[in-house]
């Protein structure tokens, strides 16, 4: 059950630019004091962060669920795996390809297959997930995506002779595409598009009624989606400077689902909560046990969606709203839906 | 440390030229070791689709535990730190720098995978740190031009696919051959080697190719055009699930070819029994480890030891599984190497020393098979000894096959 309203969602994202302001004001000094390790699994989290505002876009702002958004990684992943190794192209450049070919991907997919309902769709993406791994390693394909092995890139440079690692140079690449992609997000959910995408999930028949071109409008959503998670897939590339079927197993996809729920949905905040999420608690959950890792994770993603039913960031806000106006409970949530 | 070698520099420089035999006694030490502790790192599938692999890591430790508590290598104690990646190639990035960075290991061992360890070769390459026996018969990880820092432990599939090509070129010239491999890197790396093989016996032919994916229902439609094409030979170079089918199929449309499985699938608990055990007698398949399972080695001191060790530090593992046997095997020449260096033990001694075994016998390896290694040599195992299938258990014949 995910508690929201648009009324909420305006409280939301407004608490939420802020909140991004300052967190990326505090990301840009992280390099400076991290180990190198460190800043690439914070580099790491940055993509991730940019996926999850895609499955976020889907899921929290237009209540559609995908379980297939690994499979959207996996093609910005391997387009610009595949622009540099074959073509040569500068990195930097293959950002925007991916970006082009992820948004075609997700239209192209989302087409047919919206005109599913919710777990209908999701069972489809399920399957688009499912299927990925091994299109990766289809014969036909391997002269360009390299088959089991995958593709090794080039080690990206640090451009202009600046005075940075190349970690650090990878951190704030990925820190300004973050920056970028959320500012755009904001701007498109606050407009008259954004809207249109939230009375979508609240109502779609008023929607329609009102002139929503449905199938038109959750295509268009389902490609911003998938843009935003290929472009985080082209870093993860760059980042890694490895790609290979292995990477985009069914359980990315689930990944990213956890991510996103815990996080918050319908927030711009609660994908960056969500992206430390799942880069850190993996690993936390192997330093408490080796062995048991997989229950140990288990029990704390129970234990969150117990006590955090409306995410991370959802959490933040009425701690936030209780502070301020202590007398009126569960701040300015209106109205309830289940997705 | 670093700054004190800088310092010692010139004394060390002198004591070489003068006294050549004084230099061995300099400890020399890159990040990771110390005059009482050695740091092992390793990358294993503890969580996620592939955690079958993480037994060979936990029977590593296992190992390194016997190895501690009987006092270490040269005095000093052997830290293994083994961590999750599962088996997802980013991940195995993170891990790996976090191994090299911030853990500080001085090399890493027996990590799995081809996937995920071609993920980190450059990184590891290029930071100059020995990326040793990799879990993975890919034979980029036994290219030492290359990739000067990466060695594989398993025999490299072109290595096994030509000794068996070879074993059917000498015992049967002329044979008649179906060969079905699986459609990915592996099994194309199997079939050139196979062809390599073959190609010692001029009569010897091809006379039917096959492929599968691992997606396939069953691999009955090749191997009833193997007989159609009237091979006589069948190379059934599949995986477990498809190796047992292969087995069933022949012997259904009463096909008696003379029948041969890769090193994968001789398992008798998960390919022949599933096949049917009275099917699948006289198949003919190499070998380069002792199987635990196998009677043959009731009496061998090495195997006996193998099973009072699996039964004190590794007793929650399945006591005849042969990751176990490999990691036991890996931990072993691990430590041999360890030995080898003494108190050097700075990362260019470790690769030196790698590439400078001979004659290594491991007690679970099958006796003969030693382990020569050279600068231009990573591949570990060369040399195979064949086995036949007698209806309850393998039994070695003939000598060994191979370089």
């Amino acid at each position: 059950m995910i508690k929201t309203s648009t009324k909420s969602n305006a409280a939301y994202a407004g608490f939420s630019t802020r909140g991004i302001a300052i967190f990326f004001v505090a990301a840009a000094a992280l390099p400076l004091l991290l180990t190198p390790y460190q800043t690439f699994q914070w580099t790491m989290i940055i993509g991730y962060a940019i996926a999850l505002l895609g499955l976020n876009i889907l899921m929290g702002y237009n209540g559609q669920i995908s379980l297939g958004h690994g499979a959207f990684y996996a093609v910005g992943a391997y387009i610009s795996g595949i622009l540099m190794e074959h073509f040569g192209m500068p990195y930097v450049w293959t950002i925007p390809c991916a970006a082009l070919g992820g948004f075609v991907a997700g239209f192209l997919f989302g087409l047919p297959a919206l005109k599913l309902e919710n777990l209908y769709l999701a069972l489809a993406t399920f399957g688009l997930a499912f299927a990925m791994p091994q299109l990766l390693k289809y014969r036909a394909l391997e002269d360009w995506t390299g088959g089991v092995e995958g593709i090794t890139i080039m080690k990206p440079e640090v451009p202009f002779g600046l005075p940075i690692t190349q970690d650090q140079w990878l951190f704030y690449l990925s820190l300004f595409v973050a920056l970028l992609m959320f500012v755009l997000a904001r701007n498109l959910l606050q407009g008259r598009i954004g809207r249109a995408i939230v009375a979508v999930r609240d109502h779609p028949v008023a929607a329609s009624a009102m002139g929503v071109n449905l199938v038109m409008l959750k295509s268009f959503t389902f490609g911003v989606s998938a843009m935003y998670t290929a472009i985080a897939g082209a870093l993860s590339t760059i980042c890694v400077q490895y790609v290979s079927p292995d990477s985009f197993s069914l359980f990315l996809s689930i990944t990213f689902l956890v991510g996103a729920v815990i996080g918050g949905l319908a927030t711009l905040s609660g994908p960056v909560f969500g992206a430390i999420l799942i880069g850190l608690l993996p690993n936390f959950a192997e330093q408490v046990s080796k062995s048991a890792s997989g229950a140990v994770y288990g029990v704390l993603l129970i234990a969150c969606v117990y006590v955090m039913p409306s995410g991370i960031a959802g959490v933040l806000a009425s701690l936030r709203s209780k502070i301020r106006k202590p007398a009126i409970p569960q701040s300015s949530i209106s109205s309830e839906e289940t997705i | 440390m670093k700054q004190q070698i800088r310092h010692l520099l010139p004394t060390l420089i002198a004591s070489v030229a003068l006294l050549p035999l004084a230099a061995h006694a300099e400890k020399k030490y890159d990040p990771g070791a110390s005059d009482t502790e050695i740091r092992i790192g390793n990358t294993s599938p503890y969580s996620g689709p592939a955690s079958a692999y993480q037994e060979i890591a936990k029977a590593m430790g296992a190992y390194f535990d016997k190895v501690n508590a009987e006092g270490g290598v040269n005095g000093r104690k052997i830290k293994f730190i083994s961590v999750d990646d599962g088996y997802n190639p980013p991940k195995t990035v993170e891990q790996t720098r976090k191994l090299v960075e911030q853990e500080k290991v001085l090399f890493l061992s027996g990590s799995v995978g081809t996937g995920p360890q071609l993920a980190v070769q450059k990184y590891l390459n290029v930071n100059k740190v020995p990326q040793l026996f990799v879990g993975s018969g890919q034979a980029r990880f036994s290219q030492p031009k290359k990739y000067p820092w990466s060695m594989g432990f398993n025999p490299t599939y072109f290595t096994e696919g030509e000794a068996i090509g070879h074993y059917i070129a000498s015992v049967k010239p002329a044979a008649k051959i179906g060969v079905i491999v699986p459609s990915d890197d592996a099994g194309k790396d199997y079939m050139r080697g196979f062809k390599q093989g073959v190609s010692a016996s001029k009569q010897a032919k091809i006379v039917a190719e096959a492929t599968y994916s691992t997606t396939d229902a069953t691999v009955d439609s090749q191997v009833t055009a193997f007989k159609a094409a009237g091979a006589d030979t069948f190379f059934d170079e599949a995986t477990p699930k498809f190796a047992a089918q292969g087995i069933a199929k022949a012997y259904e449309i009463g096909w008696k070819p003379l029948l041969l499985l890769p090193t994968v699938s001789t398992s008798v608990a998960s390919v022949l029994k599933p096949a049917g055990l009275e099917k699948s007698v006289g198949v003919v398949a190499p070998a380069y480890v002792k199987d635990p399972s196998d009677k043959t080695w009731a009496n061998d001191k090495n195997m006996q030891a193998w099973h009072a060790w699996m039964a004190k530090y590794n007793s929650s593992a399945s006591q005849t599984d042969p990751l176990a046997v490999q990691g036991y095997s890996i931990a072993e020449l691990t430590v041999e190497v360890l030995k080898r260096c003494g108190d050097n033990l700075t990362r260019e001694n470790i690769m030196k020393q790698v590439s400078n075994l001979h004659g290594v016998q491991l007690s679970m390896v099958l006796p003969g098979i030693e382990i020569n290694t050279a600068p231009d040599e990573y591949r570990l195992f060369r040399k195979f000894h064949f086995q036949r299938f007698n209806g309850t258990s393998w039994e070695l014949f003939g000598g060994l096959i191979g370089e």
